[in-house]
């Protein structure tokens, strides 16, 4: 007989108004045990989250911590219970050190209710040790990167001696060398007896890391079981419910005349001299490690960035510099890397949203023709399947999968003969990637070129004719289809190959 | 979310619409000699400088923007307005030069803030001191008030036996236009997008720095009509016109129920919020409210203004949110 789950939910509801976030769902985390939890967008996976971090109360069903019903009252009932939730993007208070973070509000004292900064400092060097990570506590958390700070929100979680610990899609922002860190301290802790539930979108972490996995859909429990035996398509269809057509769908075209061409564009310190072409038809895949200046050369070839040398051609028409109007006008449409950032005004409703890349053309008369500005964005968000209640309603009360939807549906509205996307799928589920990518491979059968940068590999692999690698600001490789593997992408990435 | 009726009976500009309607029928009833015809006159005529700057200030906070120096441009143009007068040049050519100095204010303030990058808040502070300094430089300590009794009796009258001002016509022309170009033209939704998320508005094509060029340069031509109107409507040019005009402008437009933080507001609540301002002070002079009372009263309006917009949202929000939440993912 094992021992009572450290954690368990049992036939957990909740509602919102009439919408069904929760029903009937449970769940068993044991020590030592990484338990992915799985499912598309809105599935219901931050509600359970939330409930388990005392931010939601169920309606209804139980939370037992060793086999002992619990009620949360709030955050901090959660973080007693031994609950820790890690978010995707912590939040450190940036000029205090990292050992002053960790023990923030109650620090070791010595007399007179002084600072004990000695104690502080070596308890924080205690966790960092047993975590089996390098980190000088007495940094300040100011510059120090995502994963980083993760690490320390890891040994904070410690430090209210947390066992159960949350971790909310960790690796969405980390680079590659720092996912395999990550994992390495998961993978201490569960050795030391932590038990971790684990969200990711990537299904192969899933596999590489955890032993098991609860999928949940719509709401409700689809199975919880072994992640041994179980292969990506199985999981692929409890999340989504049916069997997925092919994740890259890449229609052979006909590939016709040049409709993007860089030459020598260079901005100073950025990247240098990156010469390319797009063809008609062609989706050309541009990969690289993050900060190899993949993302600035979409924003200077758009004219978001000012370029300090080279020459932007679309159709054979040189575009004005730093100039994203006259890009557009143009044919040229950019799908932005940061969404909440870049790509949409979040309060604003989804009629708008889409509605702003066709302000002018829209217009009659020079006053806003609502009608036609409504009918637009209807017509697009219904070609892309967007999921809404309103049109009116704000877009930031979409999923993340139906956000980036929008973001689309903005940019293809302007009819664009070229479009760049900066990582079309980050941070969506299975089934919207595979719409997206379905939504590529149909633009480029039209006739659109289509310079897709992405970090997903496979991504790049499934869905490029061409790959143009990049690698500290400069162009380093240009891989027919045939020939792109992992293996020779990576290669150029990181610079072995030139 | 936006479009539920429950939603949208909390909406900010909507409460200080009815606030102003209680405020006036009250008034009406209760404050003695509120209601002639003189005295409206006088109400709308003390809040007419505030009102007029409110159009291009209440398109600039939504764009997330601020200009303070707009009562020292008032001061500068009614101060060379005045000495120009002095030095003999006829009036029909110094209300244009007024007006050209207000664009120039205005496109200093633009330039620095769309050229250097530099906040609006701090520069608009500095150029509110220099622009105040130098109308003292023009015109020292005198007072100029015999301009053509014509153009004070247009400033300063009012139409027949009715209480309306002479100028209430052409200001609300003037709104009508502010409207118009705020909520029916890309120009505006464009403002909206911007002072929201200034950065998705530049990846959407929208040329944000253009775009609060002319924001600028257009409060600084409405900040000199102003000061024009203000030394006629009260006969006297002097270098400390409209002084602290300012905050009587941003105040009303704050609670009008202009998002402080850009993005959000509608005209008609920040007019409402001015005329709320001007009603409120009027009746508490009839009242015999004292002078340090009204501030005290103005000052509490102030914070709630900008507390209010933010309680009615999230009212609004949590109602709409127990109809259809859309669960996060």
């Amino acid at each position: 007989m094992r021992e009572p789950p450290v954690l368990a939910v049992e036939g957990l509801d909740k509602s919102f108004g009439a919408v069904r976030a929760l029903h009937g769902v449970s769940l068993q985390l044991h020590a030592g045990e990484a338990h992915a939890l799985a499912g598309e967008n809105g599935a219901g996976k931050s509600t359970l989250i939330k409930t388990l971090a005392g931010v939601h109360r169920p309606d209804a069903g139980t939370v037992l911590i060793d086999g002992e019903p619990v009620t949360l009252h709030g955050p901090a009932d959660a973080r007693d219970a031994g609950i820790a939730v890690i978010y995707q993007e912590p939040t450190l208070f940036p000029d205090l050190s990292v050992a002053e973070n960790i023990f923030m509000g109650r620090q070791p004292r010595r007399s007179l209710g002084r600072i004990d900064h000695k104690a502080v400092k070596a308890a924080a060097a205690a966790l960092f040790a047993r975590l089996g990570v390098d980190l000088d506590p007495e940094q300040p958390a100011r510059g120090l990167s995502i994963a980083d700070q993760q690490i320390v929100e890891i040994a904070k979680a410690l430090s209210f001696d947390a066992r159960v610990l949350i971790m909310d899609e960790p690796t969405a922002a980390l680079t590659g060398s720092e996912v395999a860190r990550l994992f390495a301290v998961v993978r201490t802790l569960r050795e030391q007896g932590s038990a971790i539930l684990f969200i990711s979108h990537r299904l192969e972490e899933i596999f590489g890391l955890c032993q098991r996995v609860t999928t949940l859909r719509d709401g409700a429990l689809i199975a919880s079981e072994p992640v041994e035996g179980l292969t990506e398509d199985d999981l692929v269809r409890r999340m989504v419910g049916r069997d997925l057509d092919e994740l890259y769908p890449k229609q052979a075209t006909d590939i016709g005349a040049v409709a993007l061409s860089v030459r020598r564009l260079t901005r100073e310190g950025v990247f240098t001299d990156v010469s390319f072409d797009v063809r008609r038809g062609e989706i050309v895949g541009l990969a690289g490690l993050v900060g190899a200046g993949r993302s600035e050369v979409a924003r200077a070839v758009f004219g978001i960035d000012r370029r300090d040398a080279g020459t932007v051609e679309v159709d054979g028409r040189a575009l004005v510099n730093g100039a994203p109007s006259a890009a557009m006008a143009a044919g040229l449409a950019l799908v932005p890397e940061d969404r909440r950032a870049q790509g949409l005004v979040m309060g604003m409703s989804i009629e708008r949203n889409i509605g702003l890349t066709g302000l002018r053309t829209t217009a009659r008369a020079g006053l806003m023709d609502r009608r036609a500005e409504r009918s637009r964005s209807l017509d697009w968000a219904v070609k892309l399947q967007v999921k809404y209640a309103r049109i009116a309603d704000a877009v930031g009360t979409l999923s993340g999968g139906n956000q980036q939807k929008v973001v689309l549906a903005k940019w293809l509205a302007t009819g664009p003969r070229v479009l760049i996307v900066d990582e079309p799928t980050r941070g969506i589920d299975v089934g919207t990637k595979a719409e997206v990518h379905r939504l590529l491979s149909g633009l480029a059968a039209d006739g659109v070129a289509v310079l897709m940068i992405s970090s997903d590999l496979p991504e790049i692999l499934g869905m490029a004719d061409r790959v143009l690698v990049m690698h500290e600001g400069r162009l380093t490789a240009e891989i027919p289809r045939t020939e792109a593997t992992e293996e020779s992408v990576m290669a150029a990435a990181t610079g072995r190959a030139a | 979310m936006a479009d539920l009726p429950l939603a949208r009976a909390v909406r900010w500009d909507t409460v200080v619409g009815a606030l102003l309607m209680v405020l006036l029928l009250a008034s009406f009833s209760f404050v003695d000699g509120f209601g002639n015809a003189l005295n409206l006159s006088f109400l709308l005529g003390n809040t007419l400088p505030i009102a007029l700057i409110a159009l291009p200030m209440t398109l600039l906070v939504v764009a997330g923007e601020i200009d303070l120096s707009v009562a020292s441009t008032a001061g500068l143009s009614g101060a060379v307005m005045g000495s120009l007068w002095n030095a003999g040049m006829a009036i029909e050519t110094i209300i244009p030069l007024c007006l050209v100095l207000g664009v120039l204010c205005g496109l200093v303030n633009g330039l620095l803030v769309t050229r250097l990058g530099l906040p609006s808040l701090a520069v608009t502070i500095g150029t509110m001191a220099a622009y105040r300094g130098i109308a003292q430089i023009i015109l020292g300590s005198d007072a100029v008030t015999d301009f053509p009794s014509q153009y004070l009796d247009f400033a300063a009258g009012r139409i027949g036996d009715t209480f309306l001002p002479y100028t209430f016509l052409p200001f609300l022309a003037l709104l009508a236009i502010a409207v118009v170009i705020l909520h029916a033209t890309p120009f505006g939704r464009s403002l909206f997008a911007i002072g929201a998320n200034e950065e998705a508005a530049r990846f959407a094509g929208i040329r944000v720095r253009r775009h609060k060029l002319w924001l600028f340069v257009a409060t600084g031509l409405m900040a000199s009509l102003t000061g024009v109107f203000w030394a006629l409507h009260y006969a006297s040019a002097r270098y400390d016109n409209a002084t602290g005009l300012e905050l009587s402008v941003v105040a009303a437009v704050l609670l009008g129920g202009i998002d402080f933080d850009g993005g959000r507001g509608t005209l008609g609540g920040a007019i409402a919020g001015v005329f709320l301002l001007g009603a409120l002070q009027n009746a508490m002079s009839l009242l015999n409210v004292s002078a340090q009372s009204q501030i005290v009263v103005t000052g509490v309006l102030l914070v709630v203004s900008v507390l209010g917009p933010r309680v009615a949202r999230q009212i609004g929000t949590a109602r709409a949110g127990r109809q259809v939440t859309t669960p996060s993912h």
